[in-house]
């Protein structure tokens, strides 16, 4: 399997990084090494075998609901690049 | 005294402010100096003298008042770029993160400080932690302190993620500094500038706080020159923490009261497939050393065979870069850190002009390999596929746990290389943490000590991985080559 100027350009895409046509090209040869690589994973034989979520055994915890954090607006918006009247701010999002 | 309170391991400096040898301002001082004068090394971000003399003077006033000491009162420490602290500018050594001030505290660093110790400064690593050689800062490659012996100039690398710490505690710039370890990342520099560095059980260390990379493989663990050392930092940073989901709500063990180098009764595991066809002849022959000390301790050793090692590393760049891409998903431009938004740019624009410029190439890169990996048509044949490899890895371990108590292995393939001297190709940087990755899989927890020095005079070290949870029999075997191995080697100063 290996992947095109195209593909790149669609992963560039979904991951939200704009990229050149030239830097789109350099990752071409970069990104089918890497996956050429790991796609020799597909020779080990897991029948059977879940998959790993979880590498130390611990349960899911449950607490109490109830609030126990909050009131820190002007924490939470201090170090935002725009904040207005306790708000981030965004350019347009309707096009 | 006064004049070599640098030179001293965190144990000495701890009993010797007890004991009245000399102040915590004075130590303080000394280590603030010894960073000052260091520029050259770049394992610093950010420096912050004032917070280390602030700690010694409440250390000093304490003492004085009688009052009860914390275990690190007295020792100052360098705090690696990834754990949030309050009020001190956190980057992940990006320019995504240049300028944020967290308006609170990692939970790690806060035991730290609630335990007397102070901040020297903010330490440089690779950006997100993505990296081996330290050369992917966004603020500039850190330096190793050590070269080559003959008179070679050569710069050389401190090894990473955790380059600045290595890089610092190496040329005495701190007695001790944090670390974080997903692949390697503790161990991996620790091995490249002859000191020492535990990763704990996943778990041990609450997350919270530390910018994340790879969420189910990210741990934070001390480095330092002793063993002795990381078993008290560790102490410190260790514990239930209720913010972090996946930390272990266990018990502290009291490590440094436990510390034994007697290893009779051990069995020693060699796992086979860590000695391949061309291994570095001097890796190898440490390894022997390594061997042969652990027997002189009173261990028996057995050859035992983890068979799917070799898949490993392709698994790791899998896992790591598929939690990456959703954990850096954060960086927005909305919330913190910078915003590019070029002149009518929408607010899709601005997410991929802001992430474009805030982010460098290698995070870029691991971004999008992970994107891919978790892309619709994909996601079975290399995500689910890698997860299920990581349970066979996690089982070989467990198998070879049958047979033995503790496995002995190199760290790292090779000693300290040059700086530029594998940036050009991603994969032969990803091939250094071969012997690494696997503990990180399956979440052991494995330590660095130095060995000796190579013919180039570098210094090589070996790894000790335990089973889940047995961090005593690692720092107790890792004790064992530390005293048997004489190592006592610094770099000479020339910074």
């Amino acid at each position: 399997m290996s992947i095109d100027l195209q593909t790149v350009k669609k992963i560039a895409s979904l991951s939200r990084i704009s990229v050149t046509d030239a830097e789109a090209e350099a990752m071409v040869p970069e990104l089918n090494n890497i996956l050429g690589w790991v796609e020799q994973l597909g020779e080990v034989d897991v029948t059977g075998v879940q998959p790993m979520t979880a590498v130390i055994p611990n349960h899911q915890r449950l607490r109490d609901d109830v609030i126990n954090d909050g009131d820190v607006r002007d924490k939470v918006l201090a170090n935002a690049p725009q904040a207005e009247h306790g708000f981030f701010a965004v350019p347009k999002v309707i096009e | 005294m006064t004049n070599n309170l640098t030179d001293l391991t965190v144990a000495e400096i701890r009993d010797g402010f007890r004991a009245g040898d000399f102040s915590a301002r004075e130590v303080a001082e000394g280590f603030n100096a010894n960073v000052a004068a260091a520029k050259a090394l770049n394992a610093f971000i950010v420096e912050t003298p004032e917070k280390a003399l602030e700690a010694a003077d409440a250390a000093d006033k304490a003492k004085a008042a009688g009052e009860t000491l914390g275990a690190l009162a007295g020792v100052p420490i360098g705090m690696k770029d990834l754990f949030c602290t309050e009020g001190t500018q956190t980057t992940a050594a990006s320019h995504m993160l240049e300028g944020f001030v967290p308006t609170y505290e990692s939970t790690v660093s806060g035991k730290l400080w609630a335990a007397g110790a102070g901040m020297l400064g903010k330490l440089n690593l690779d950006q997100f932690a993505m990296g081996s050689s330290n050369e992917t800062s966004y603020y500039g490659n850190v330096i190793s302190p050590w070269r080559r012996g003959g008179g070679d100039n050569v710069a050389l690398a401190p090894g990473g993620s955790s380059g600045g710490s290595s890089s610092a505690i190496s040329a005495r710039l701190c007695p001790a500094a944090t670390g974080t370890d997903t692949g390697g990342s503790i161990r991996q520099p620790a091995a490249f500038t002859g000191i020492s560095g535990i990763k704990p059980t996943y778990g041990r260390c609450s997350r919270w706080g530390i910018v994340a990379f790879a969420s189910s493989l990210d741990q934070a663990g001390p480095m330092a020159r002793t063993v002795r050392d990381n078993a008290i930092l560790l102490e410190v940073m260790s514990g239930f923490d209720p913010k972090d989901s996946t930390s272990l709500d266990l018990a502290v063990p009291q490590w440094e009261a436990n510390l034994s180098s007697d290893l009779k009764g051990k069995k020693v595991g060699i796992p086979r497939e860590y000695r391949p066809d061309g291994l570095n002849a001097e890796i190898s022959a440490m390894w022997d050393r390594g061997i042969a000390w652990l027997q002189d301790a009173g261990a028996e050793v057995v050859e035992v065979s983890l068979p799917h090692t070799k898949y490993a590393l392709p698994t790791y760049y899998i896992i790591a870069p598929a939690e990456a891409s959703s954990n850096l998903a954060r960086y927005d431009g909305v919330r913190y850190g910078q915003r590019d938004l070029p002149d009518g740019a929408g607010l899709q624009d601005m997410y991929a002009a802001t992430r474009a410029a805030g982010f460098g190439p290698e995070v870029k890169r691991r971004i999008m390999i992970g994107t891919y990996v978790l892309s619709a048509g994909f996601y079975d044949a290399y995500y689910t596929q890698a997860q299920k490899v990581r349970a066979l890895i996690a089982r070989d371990f467990e198998q070879a746990f049958e047979k033995c108590d503790l496995l002995l292995t190199p760290t790292a393939p090779s000693a300290s290389f040059a700086l530029g001297e594998k940036q050009a190709d991603p994969l032969a940087m990803y091939l250094n943490d071969v012997f690494t990755v696997p503990a990180s899989l399956a979440g052991l927890p494995a330590m660095a000590v130095p060995g000796g020095l190579d013919s180039a005079g570098l210094p090589i070290g070996l790894q000790i991985i335990g089973k889940a949870l047995d961090e005593q029999t690692v720092l107790n075997a890792a004790l064992a080559i530390e005293e048997r191995s004489g190592f006592t080697a610094r770099p000479d100063k020339w910074w």
